[in-house]
């Protein structure tokens, strides 16, 4: 009796302590990413022109490259520019989307991991 | 040159000091260090290849050193190493699922590389291999079509319902998913990037303002305040932006994982 009652309360004590500690070892780095939010603003502004444009070149080249190869110059390549816009687009959307809108915060794990 | 030659030795001195700042690009000038010729094939070893190897080197001798005690008490080295490995395996674990366990080696040395080769960019004289864009985009496609490899080997043929968001009506079917695709497209184009123009932009500032010290004389304090902060603004820049390229491959392996 007397050799079991005391490990239980230590168990306890010990998985409170524990979820603390995992608490404080995930807490900094999640806390990091939303203490700044002039920088993470300018950094999903920043995204967001990438997303767009990115996907907006990659439409260019796919129609570039359609076109030379089917010589249908310039059609292919004007279809595929507003298909990249809206890809682009769709891109920004998802983005936003993920990131829960205004807060501006769009790189922690969890919030983009739901999508 | 000539001024310099005809100006007073002080004068001289100044001169020189700017023509030696004089573009704030030659730090990302690549140069051959030992020539290397296989055919028609430059494979020469660059200064960015030999911070490539720093980067290696540095992360082996942390992690290895580091956990050579392997102290059940930790000490402050021992400390940083668990730290990055529990970092990132919370990252993986939340991002990618816990299907994406598998493949925490890569995500860490993906994410070590990204990091040191940031910071070593950071260093006085170093090289930031991560400010060009073939790099970058090198690393991006290993990861796209890595990705692509999973989830069809995961879903087989199933993966291409990944194009055709679920609720789509199928009068849009020809619509969406060339757009679908395009976007799957400008994921590798995104990610390298993000990282690559987040670097260049930062280290050219550095330097634009790191020569307007010298040129500016009595008042360079100024810039030299502004360098100062964006020093700091730029470690932290360094670190996030190897944080995001990270997750966003676990995101995208999120994707390939469960398809939404």
């Amino acid at each position: 009796m007397s050799a079991e009652s005391p490990p239980e309360p230590d168990l306890e004590d010990l998985d409170s302590r524990l979820k603390q500690a995992r608490d404080n070892i995930r807490g900094p780095f999640e806390k990091k990413e939303g203490n700044e939010p002039l920088r993470s603003a300018v950094g999903l502004a920043f995204r967001v022109t990438v997303e767009l444009v990115s996907a907006l070149a990659v439409g260019l080249g796919i129609g570039w490259v359609l076109d030379e190869w089917l010589g249908t110059r310039p059609w292919l390549m004007i279809l595929f520019i507003l298909l990249g816009g809206a890809a682009g687009m769709l891109n920004v959307y998802r983005l936003a989307m993920s990131s829960g809108g205004s807060r501006g915060n769009g790189d922690t794990g969890k919030d983009q991991g739901n999508r | 040159m000539d001024r310099g030659v005809t100006a007073t030795p002080v004068r001289t001195k100044e001169i020189d000091k700017v023509a030696e700042a004089h573009s704030p690009l030659a730090q990302f000038e690549i140069k051959r260090l030992v020539p290397i010729q296989i055919g028609d094939l430059d494979a020469s070893f660059t200064n960015s290849a030999l911070f490539m190897v720093f980067t290696v080197v540095l992360v082996t001798i942390f992690l290895v050193l580091g956990m050579r005690r392997n102290a059940l008490v930790p000490g402050r080295w021992q400390s940083m190493a668990e730290l990055s490995y529990i970092f990132i395996a919370n990252m993986v674990r939340d991002t990618a699922g816990p299907e994406g366990r598998r493949f925490f080696p890569f995500i860490f040395t993906l994410f070590m590389f990204v990091l040191v080769g940031n910071m070593l960019g950071m260093v006085p004289y170093g090289f930031a291999y991560t400010s060009h864009i073939i790099v970058t985009f090198s690393i991006a496609l290993i990861i796209f079509i890595g990705v692509t490899v999973v989830g069809f080997a995961k879903h087989g043929i199933r993966f291409f319902g990944f194009f055709l968001p679920p609720g789509t009506p199928l009068l849009m079917a020809p619509l969406a998913v060339p757009i679908e695709i395009i976007s799957y497209l400008s994921r590798p184009v995104s990610l390298s990037v993000r990282l690559f123009a987040n670097m260049l932009a930062g280290h050219t500032l550095i330097k634009v303002f790191a020569g307007f010290i010298v040129s500016m004389g009595v008042f360079g304090f100024v810039p030299f305040a502004f360098v100062f902060a964006l020093t700091g603004l730029e470690l932290l820049i360094a670190f996030l932006q190897a944080y995001v390229f990270t997750v966003l491959t676990c995101l995208y392996l999120h994707d390939a994982l469960h398809m939404h």
